[in-house]
């Protein structure tokens, strides 16, 4: 689909062909088409005109907002510890490590997770699963990558739900994450889905990832060293920040 | 080349965790400056969105970009640059912020149930000569601009997520 059909004239200092090479690649498979119909709720609230190319050293975009000291709690990364008793299900340790597009760590961002507890049932007052609230468990965390890049939570696992989309639609077990590079335009919200789960292959969330190595990535690994003796269980899952920042700008890389 | 971790929709149950108190507040309070930033965000249908969540990226009224952590707990003083806003009921936003220094606009990322993959646009406060507003044509440059509200002292954005006025969104390449 021509870019120029779509908008008049291409911005300055790019020929037609590479802006139509771009608007391409934006359609790209790493991530999912916004238009996507078997999930449902895409349907009136994807654009039908694709994201116009932007490539200015100059855009606000390429920074991004930065986060410390004040902004989490030294509680805050473990989810089984925001109550005065423990929470139902099997404890996890989730740990990774964040970096962007050439492999750098994305060191002290703010990344943030939320998650339906153990039976399947978000605290929050729209959620109506027939599913058990926990008194002990509210399912959120925050905290900020180390030096390194590295995160880590303790919750629990999350149990799959059902949802409206179509007959039998359940959810695999997930946790959302929410992620913050070193620029806005690296901002990432996804799920992370645990390895083994029969639910995977008949959802349209994870599904929309048209690139099977892509949904793949979607997918943490069970990881017996991250495991705490008589604890909890360790499950890593490490995450690439892909976008553009004035680093990834400056050096060219895509 | 390391290959992008893929983006999955927020869904609609992120209101117990990422809104947090002040999220809107970026100006300090009582800052004479403060501007305010109202509207709506609507679907295909011209229906109200009451699930999106909005994040706003900006820089300081000196035209830092470095911005300044302490968004999620504001210590009244700090100008971090960030803010975060879910839409109500009624498919309505409101920001209080400072213009920012340098450029004529402020960054927005849109996410909502729905959106397999957030969007990005910005909210232009001015006709200014400007790289982006330059290469679009009249009428979806206007998809863009913040229009002055004099009757509740506010500049009104509106996102239209589909259809026949449907805000230009952005891919940094």
């Amino acid at each position: 689909m021509a870019v120029r059909q779509q908008y008049g004239k291409p911005p300055d200092g790019l020929d037609q062909h590479v802006v139509d090479t771009e608007a391409a690649d934006v359609r790209g498979a790493d991530h999912p088409p916004r238009d996507f119909p078997p999930y449902v709720g895409s349907r009136l609230r994807h654009p039908r005109r694709p994201p116009f190319p932007v490539r200015d050293p100059e855009a606000v975009e390429l920074r991004g907002p930065v986060f410390g000291a004040t902004d989490v709690g030294p509680l805050d990364h473990d989810l089984t510890a925001h109550h005065r008793g423990e929470p139902l299900g099997e404890r996890v340790t989730v740990s990774g490590r964040i970096v962007d597009s050439g492999g750098r760590p994305v060191a002290g961002q703010l990344t943030e997770i939320w998650q339906a507890n153990a039976a399947g049932r978000y605290a929050h007052q729209l959620d109506r699963h027939r599913a058990p609230l926990d008194p002990h468990f509210t399912g959120f965390g925050r905290c900020l990558t180390d030096a390194d890049g590295r995160y880590s939570f303790t919750t629990v696992k999350p149990g799959a739900y059902p949802w409206q989309n179509h007959e039998n639609a359940w959810r695999p077990a997930h946790i959302h994450f929410s992620l913050f590079g070193t620029a806005f335009a690296q901002r990432l919200i996804t799920q992370m889905y645990f390895p083994g789960d029969p639910l995977l292959e008949y959802d349209p969330i994870f599904l929309s990832v048209p690139d099977e190595a892509a949904r793949s990535r979607l997918v943490a690994a069970y990881d017996p060293r991250l495991s705490v003796p008589d604890w909890s269980l360790g499950y890593r899952w490490d995450i690439v920040l892909g976008g553009t920042s004035a680093t990834t700008f400056e050096e060219g890389e895509r | 080349m390391n290959q992008p971790t893929p983006s999955q929709t927020i869904g609609p149950f992120y209101g117990h965790a990422l809104p947090f108190a002040g999220g809107e507040a970026m100006a300090p309070p009582g800052h004479p400056d403060t501007l305010t930033l109202h509207g709506h965000v609507y679907d295909g249908d011209g229906e109200p969105v009451p699930d999106a969540l909005l994040e706003f990226w900006q820089p300081g009224p000196d035209g830092s970009r470095t911005g300044e952590p302490g968004s999620l707990g504001r210590n009244g003083v700090d100008f971090t640059g960030f803010g975060r806003v879910p839409t109500d009921a009624s498919g309505h936003w409101t920001l209080r912020t400072l213009a920012p220094g340098g450029v004529p606009y402020l960054c927005v990322a849109v996410f909502a149930r729905g959106l397999l993959h957030h969007l990005f646009t910005r909210v232009y406060l001015s006709e200014a000569p400007d790289p982006l507003l330059d290469s679009l044509e009249p009428e979806l440059r206007r998809t863009l601009m913040a229009v002055a509200d004099p009757a509740v002292r506010a500049h009104r954005f509106d996102i239209h997520l589909q259809g026949p006025k449907e805000t230009v969104f952005l891919a940094f390449r």
